[in-house]
């Protein structure tokens, strides 16, 4: 075991390496090139063991780690923002030929305008495309997730590919100690890689070539058969992780006094933490809040999402992302649950932080104790859209958004 | 070291069977390949004719393991497997993309220019029907001034990209033409890409009777003539020495070339050509001619350089 | 060999394929004129079977060619490139 005070980049090679990964391919974006920086130093200094392919396009990049896991090698990339959306064709590609890779993606905004800071619009443009997607709060969860991600993607039950997303900047360039545990250790419990088939002169295999559209059906509905199976293996891997690394975190979701709490906030990604401080003083002053944070978006967390929602007088969704004419993410998709729910909460979904806007504990302090305080006034209320506007905006954008009742809270 | 069609076992080349056109260029193209590497080859190939010739799922009707992969990415798709196959001790293994002249030209240059430039250890095979012949017929970069298709009704106003030019401004170690006419020829040079180490470029130009608009039963007859008339030139660029392959050495004498409208006159493509058309591309031939006189001269490589690749092998 | 391939244990669907003839069906369905070779004119150049695009001309241990009619599609390539007009093309019925 080794504490390593490193940025989330970092935590993110060292976990690829200490998958002893056999293929790399990534083209450098900003906030994920000191990903691609650390593993070419790495391979290059004979720390680890693998082939670097230095393309000229995440398009190519992901196209590369997928010929390479399917020739049977472990292999890993990195992008982020555009780099992203560049390669989207080769994510549903990738997922599709159900060959298990592991994918980075550093959490950024989508211009124009020209935006590096942090933004959930890039990865969870990723939803529909068979690949699972988790997000890391701190560098020590982006270590064990991108670790766990190998594990994961590799088990028979899934055999999807992984995206691991940590928040640009963040996490990304922030330093703080992560626990390395020894090398030993990991190998004995990463297995050999594991994979459907591959495809080699020996094999004989085939890979995508045309279908009956009943077929084509059929192996749509084997990817949603793999994400249902999914949760369990990736609760499974999270307790067996726990035991082992003496770090677990809950399986889909963590709930951070989210067991019992009257009113909770949903939330995803590193600003969770500071949603917790803001819980932790309310709590303090006797509000029963509590936080669930999402840390997989796919397979969604349906079950708990739904005990969370059955069992609240109000939740408190936080996005960072903005589905244009619908609404955010994570509300979205909690609420695909309503007609399974015994009781309905109080609703509000707050649009805050796009392209890296700051929330500081102080300003989730502020919009809990808002909501919290109109539900008991009000009772249930739904109220889907709620623009967190910065605040040097708020004057002048007030009253530009029609059809929506803008209630920007104000300090 | 001539070919012997004798040696080669009685084995399938291909998959009969298969989702080609009667007369497809691109089915004898794979089985030449075939014949070639034999079993320890693997494919991959970006979205185009090929994509669909293999047929419907679980038979495929191309006699190799295929990487499918999206229309964009066929270099770097191989690149990866190569590395794949590299990093698990495997170096036996022989990773081709065989793309269209879309795949090629067009919309996968880019990532075949990165893997060219990273040296790469594959093989590229470009087959080159002149135009996006699986979405019916559009013209592509690679179409020949004044051919119709169904994106240029009065014929293309714009010369061939030539992408074996643009591959040996790569630095590639080995880059070839070939043509169906001349299966030996393309054999030779499959063999002989696959002896080097490195990025290996091979364009196989491909007549296609539907594009083209010829009887299935004379795609051999024009491929060949595409090298008779000098249009399609067939050489070797290996190790920075540019040679005249055999089958067109004798062309560069414009007295023996075959009459370029002998060619023109077969392909429905060509049929509203005015003399002055004719004239267009006669020009362009002398041009491309002149350009591998010139890289002929040129490519001749000092006796340090000579040291320095035989040192490397 | 740094791979374990493993049956998965739920319903998988992977889109793979193995290559083996017939991939759309019986192909010589597809002919209107039919080879057929004159095994006495024939001088066993192989050029026939060298050109076929479909793989459907085969050898004999003596490299007497024959055609797999269940798969020929009637390009009439063999007929053209035959040096010795020993292949002639006949129209079906």
């Amino acid at each position: 075991m080794a504490i390593k005070t490193i940025t989330g980049n970092k935590a993110v090679a060292h976990a690829a390496k200490a998958a002893r990964v056999k293929v790399i391919a990534a083209y450098p974006i900003t906030p994920q090139t000191t990903i691609v920086e650390t593993l070419a130093e790495m391979t290059e200094h004979g720390e680890l063991d693998a082939k670097m392919i230095r393309v000229e396009s995440e398009h190519s990049a992901l196209a590369a780690t997928l010929g390479a896991a399917a020739a049977g090698a472990r292999s890993f990339t990195a992008t982020s923002s555009h780099g992203l959306l560049l390669m989207h064709e080769v994510v549903w590609w990738t997922s599709g030929a159900r060959i298990p890779v592991v994918m980075s993606v550093v959490t950024r905004a989508i211009g124009p305008p020209w935006n590096i800071h942090v933004d959930h619009n890039d990865i969870w443009d990723q939803r529909d495309s068979g690949w699972i997607i988790s997000i890391a709060e701190n560098n020590q969860e982006v270590f064990d997730l991108t670790l766990q991600a190998f594990k994961i993607s590799e088990d028979p039950r899934v055999y999807l590919p992984m995206i691991v997303g940590l928040d640009g900047f963040i996490l990304s360039h922030t330093v703080a100690p992560v626990d390395i545990p020894e090398q030993e250790k990991i190998d004995n419990w990463l297995p050999e890689r594991r994979q459907p088939y591959v495809i080699t002169p020996e094999s004989g295999i085939v890979m995508g070539n045309l279908a009956t559209d009943e077929n084509y059906y059929m192996m749509r509905y084997s990817i949603q058969a793999a994400m249902v199976e999914a949760k369990n293996v990736i609760k499974e891997i999270d307790s067996e992780y726990g035991e082992i690394f003496g770090r677990s975190y809950g399986g889909l979701v963590e709930c951070f006094h989210c067991d019992n709490a009257d009113y909770n906030i949903v939330i995803a990604g590193s600003w969770s933490g500071d949603a917790k401080e803001a819980v932790l003083k309310l709590r303090e002053e006797g509000y029963d809040v509590g936080v669930m944070r999402v840390r997989y978006f796919r397979p969604w967390p349906d079950e708990e999402m739904r005990g969370l929602l059955s069992r609240s007088k109000g939740v408190l969704f936080i996005d960072r992302s903005i589905s244009f004419g619908g609404k955010g993410h994570l509300m979205t998709e909690a609420l695909t649950n309503l007609p399974a729910l015994a009781n309905l909460p109080a609703v509000r979904g707050v649009i805050a932080g796009l392209g890296g806007v700051d929330v500081v504990a102080e300003e989730f302090y502020e919009l809990t104790k808002k909501f919290i305080e109109e539900v008991e006034e009000k009772g249930r209320f739904y109220d889907p859209l709620y623009w967190h506007i910065p605040m040097v905006h708020r004057e002048k954008y007030k009253p530009r958004l029609p059809g929506y009742e803008l209630t920007c809270y104000k300090r | 070291m001539p070919i012997k069609l004798r040696d080669f076992p009685r084995t399938h080349f291909n998959m009969p069977g298969n989702a080609a056109c009667p007369g497809c260029p691109e089915t004898m193209g794979i089985r030449y390949v075939k014949m070639a590497l034999g079993d320890k080859a693997v494919l991959v190939i970006p979205a185009g004719c090929s994509s669909v010739i293999q047929g419907i799922s679980p038979k495929s009707g191309i006699n190799f393991p295929i990487l499918n992969i999206v229309f964009a990415a066929a270099a770097a798709a191989a690149s990866g497997m190569k590395a794949g196959f590299e990093m698990l001790g495997r170096d036996d293994v022989q990773v081709v993309v065989w793309a269209g002249d879309g795949g090629t030209a067009d919309i996968g240059l880019q990532a075949m220019s990165g893997a060219a430039e990273r040296g790469d250890d594959i093989i590229y095979i470009c087959a080159d029907n002149e135009a996006y012949m699986n979405t019916g017929i559009q013209r592509s970069g690679a179409t020949p001034y004044g051919a119709w298709t169904t994106t240029t009704w009065t014929g293309k106003k714009e010369h061939k990209k030539n992408i074996p030019f643009i591959m040996i401004a790569h630095d590639a170690p080995y880059v070839a033409t070939a043509t169906v006419g001349y299966p030996q020829d393309f054999i030779e040079k499959i063999r002989k890409a696959a002896s080097v180490k490195g990025f290996k470029y091979i364009h196989l130009l491909a007549p296609c009777p539907v594009g083209w608009r010829f009887d299935p039963a004379l795609t051999p007859e024009i491929a060949q003539l595409a090298v008779k008339t000098g249009l399609w030139p067939l050489f070797e660029y290996h190790n920075g020495s540019l040679r005249i392959s055999s089958f067109s050495r004798m062309y560069r004498n414009k007295e023996k070339r075959t009459p370029l409208e002998v060619y023109l006159k077969l392909q429905g493509r060509f049929k509203h050509l005015k003399e002055d058309d004719v004239k267009v591309l006669e020009e362009y031939i002398d041009r491309l001619w002149a350009w591998l006189d010139l890289l002929e001269k040129a490519s001749h490589p000092s006796d340090t350089a000579k040291q320095l690749v035989k040192e490397s092998k | 060999m740094g791979y374990k391939i493993e049956e998965p244990q739920t319903l998988f669907i992977a889109p793979v394929s193995k290559p083996a003839p017939g991939s759309v069906g019986k192909t010589g369905t597809w002919r209107n004129e039919k080879p057929v070779i004159n095994e006495e004119k024939c001088v066993k150049c192989l050029l026939c079977w060298l050109y076929c695009p479909e793989d459907t001309i085969l050898r004999r241990e003596d490299d007497m060619v024959y055609i797999v009619y269940d798969y020929c599609k009637g390009c009439g390539i063999c007929a053209k490139v035959c040096p010795v007009d020993a292949i002639e093309m006949v129209p079906e019925r």
